[in-house]
């Protein structure tokens, strides 16, 4: 049996609809993007601004700035201390339910993959807030897999709620809610969303969301906006590098952040750069031509073009990388993360999204700071 | 020579104001010895009482502490988090600090004045952090403020007095402490605050951001009172006058 396949520019019914015009805005830019256009003497004169343009954050993301990414990250390192000092935050992600209902072809949890489904019960979910918070952390994110019948959003607030017993700072990564859903979750203590549109080249979205309510790509889009609608306080951005063309996906992903702070200024705005990772009857998904070294690009454009946001390192990465990127461009990083269902207190009863490369505790990424001679901040946040 | 620095009915011998958000905590102490601060700041929102990496921990005991307001996007938010910072023991001063702006870190002046009258009838002494203008300075005195806190250019740029003129201004006209705060990156512009008649300095980027802090934390120490003892002596005529006439100007006068 095929199922029909639907448009993915299509709201679906229940949907909420916000009167904005930012997609078709980054779209047109992002359809102007040509990459290949810059030069050696543009990225030269770019590195010496003090302030980047739209264009200046196109020409850094470029193949023409390959050769001066040393260049770019003593400028980051500067820009990094100006805006935050030696400050870095530390948090982990909590894993409340794996139940999805979407076919993303790149997600661990999509709803065709043959894994172990689990979600926690409002017990266990406490023994394993609990045990987090036995780590010293303060902040914490809560995700779910995208399901409304099995994660829905009373669940979702009952698990924000008991977080803010032992959390000063909740943030959360769930499926794209509307607005009035997102004030009710703050209003049980979560104040930070962040949602990744993981590719903004709408053909190439359609292909990897088969099916489900992420396949509808400007309910997705808008999901920053709705939050900020409904009192949240901060928002990050960011696409799944390695999906489609990463320099284009990073020129979006930035141009949304921008968008989004001009627009509200208040927003406190922070980046993710998930790569592509192996996971559970997939152990060839891979950020095919983001290696390294263009990840650190991307990481790098987005500080010299927003100094003032944060950027957050996954667990995705290696330790090595991740330790030399806090405090050049990282301000945020995980200690302590499992990304399977459980596991910090009641044995793990749900599996991954997909493989972490950096199982460190909370304590060993603390030392690895401190050994940098950057400050750990476990408490950046007062909710009043 | 007795020169205080007084902020309420608090005096102080140094003029230097520490911020502490951006160096680790262990140099602390160092910094805070070094540069000879008697006040230092700190963001209510970085306190993690009991737990890991208190700020407070942190702090010489010796040292009046400025909690801050930093996060609060309304006058409401700063009134609460002024009122949490006392409930923590953090004494009755606090910089207000009201910012609606994620990019350029912009105090809101009109919500700053509103917490400050909220603050000061409470009892705090409060220090507001604003844009330098003449006409919020005045409403800030008319709420109880006990000094002025105005920016010598955008938070953390290290740009240093950009906003030079309108400060003078403000030293002129305001009859209440002006502490100059933000921008600064550098102590010969610290100095130059304090030559124009600026009563206190705070500074935390150009510090934290030093190679060797607490060593950067002696030199701001070391210009802010070098600036304080020019003022004190008058600065030589050559910068305030033009050059004498050959002739007196006002010769022809008959009796």
């Amino acid at each position: 049996m095929t199922m029909k396949q639907t448009n993915p520019m299509e709201y679906s019914e229940g949907m909420e609809i916000i009167d904005s015009d930012m997609m078709e805005k980054i779209l047109k830019l992002l359809g102007n993007y040509d990459y290949k256009k810059y030069s050696d003497e543009d990225v030269k004169q770019t590195l010496i601004k003090e302030n980047l343009s739209l264009e200046d954050f196109g020409a850094i993301l470029s193949p023409a700035a390959m050769p001066y990414l040393e260049n770019m990250a003593k400028k980051a390192v500067s820009e990094t201390r100006n805006h935050f000092g030696n400050a870095v935050c530390l948090f982990t992600p909590l894993y409340i339910s794996n139940y999805c209902e979407n076919h993303c072809i790149y997600c661990g949890f999509n709803c065709k993959n043959k894994i172990r489904r689990g979600k926690l019960s409002f017990e266990e979910m406490d023994g394993e807030l609990k045990a987090i918070a036995k780590t010293g952390l303060k902040e914490i994110l809560i995700l779910t897999g995208e399901s409304r019948h099995q994660s829905g959003v009373p669940y979702i607030g009952e698990a924000v709620k008991l977080a803010a017993n032992y959390f000063s700072t909740i943030g959360i990564e769930i499926y794209p809610l509307n607005s009035d859903e997102y004030a009710y979750l703050h209003e049980c203590g979560a104040d930070f969303v962040s949602v990744y549109q993981e590719t903004y080249n709408i053909n190439k979205y359609e292909q990897v969301h088969l099916s489900g309510s992420k396949r509808v790509f400007p309910y997705r889009f808008y999901s920053q906006e709705r939050a900020l609608l409904g009192g949240m306080r901060g928002v990050s951005f960011g696409s799944l590098l390695g999906l489609d063309d990463f320099r284009k996906d990073a020129f979006a992903t930035g141009l949304h952040a921008f968008f989004i702070q001009q627009k509200y200024p208040h927003a406190e705005i922070g980046f993710s750069t998930p790569r592509l990772r192996p996971f559970i009857n997939n152990a060839d998904n891979n950020p095919n031509d983001v290696h390294e070294k263009q990840l650190l690009q991307v990481m790098l454009a987005y500080r010299l073009f927003m100094p003032y946001a944060g950027i957050t390192i996954s667990t995705r990465e290696r330790a090595g990388f991740r330790d030399n990127v806090i405090g050049m461009v990282a301000t945020k990083i995980s200690g302590g993360s499992i990304v399977g269902i459980g596991g910090h207190n009641l044995e793990e009863k749900g599996d991954e999204q997909f493989e972490i490369s950096d199982p460190r505790s909370v304590s060993e990424v603390h030392e690895m700071i401190i050994t940098k001679g950057l400050q750990p901040v476990y408490s950046d946040y007062i909710r009043v | 020579m007795n020169d205080q620095l007084v902020i309420g009915e608090h005096s102080f011998k140094s003029r230097f104001i520490l911020g502490s958000g951006k160096f680790s905590l262990e140099i602390m102490k160092a910094v805070v010895e070094n540069g000879g601060a008697e006040i230092i700041t700190l963001a209510l929102r970085r306190a993690n009482l009991g737990g890991e990496e208190n700020i407070l921990d942190h702090i010489p005991k010796n040292v009046t502490l400025l909690p801050n307001t930093s996060g609060a996007r309304t006058a409401e938010e700063a009134v609460r988090i002024a009122r949490l910072g006392r409930e923590i023991h953090c004494g009755d001063f606090v910089k207000v600090e009201v910012i609606r702006d994620s990019k350029y870190l912009m105090p809101d002046n009109y919500e700053t004045i509103k917490a400050t009258e909220i603050l000061a009838k409470e009892g705090f002494i409060v220090l507001p952090y604003m844009y330098p203008d003449l006409n919020v300075a005045r409403s800030l005195v008319d709420a109880g403020a006990a000094a002025v806190m105005p920016l010598a250019s955008p938070i953390g740029s290290n740009r240093g007095l950009s906003t030079k003129d309108f400060i003078q201004i403000l030293v002129d006209e305001i009859d209440l402490p002006i502490i100059v705060d933000a921008g600064i990156g550098r102590p010969s512009q610290a100095c130059e605050a304090m030559e124009m008649g600026v009563d206190a300095v705070m500074c935390n980027t150009a510090v934290a951001t030093a190679k060797n802090i607490p060593l950067m934390a002696k030199a701001f120490g070391q210009a802010i009172e070098a600036g304080r003892n020019a003022y004190l002596a008058g600065l030589g005529r050559i910068l305030n006058d033009a050059a004498e006439a050959s002739s007196p100007l006002t010769g022809f006068l008959e009796d």
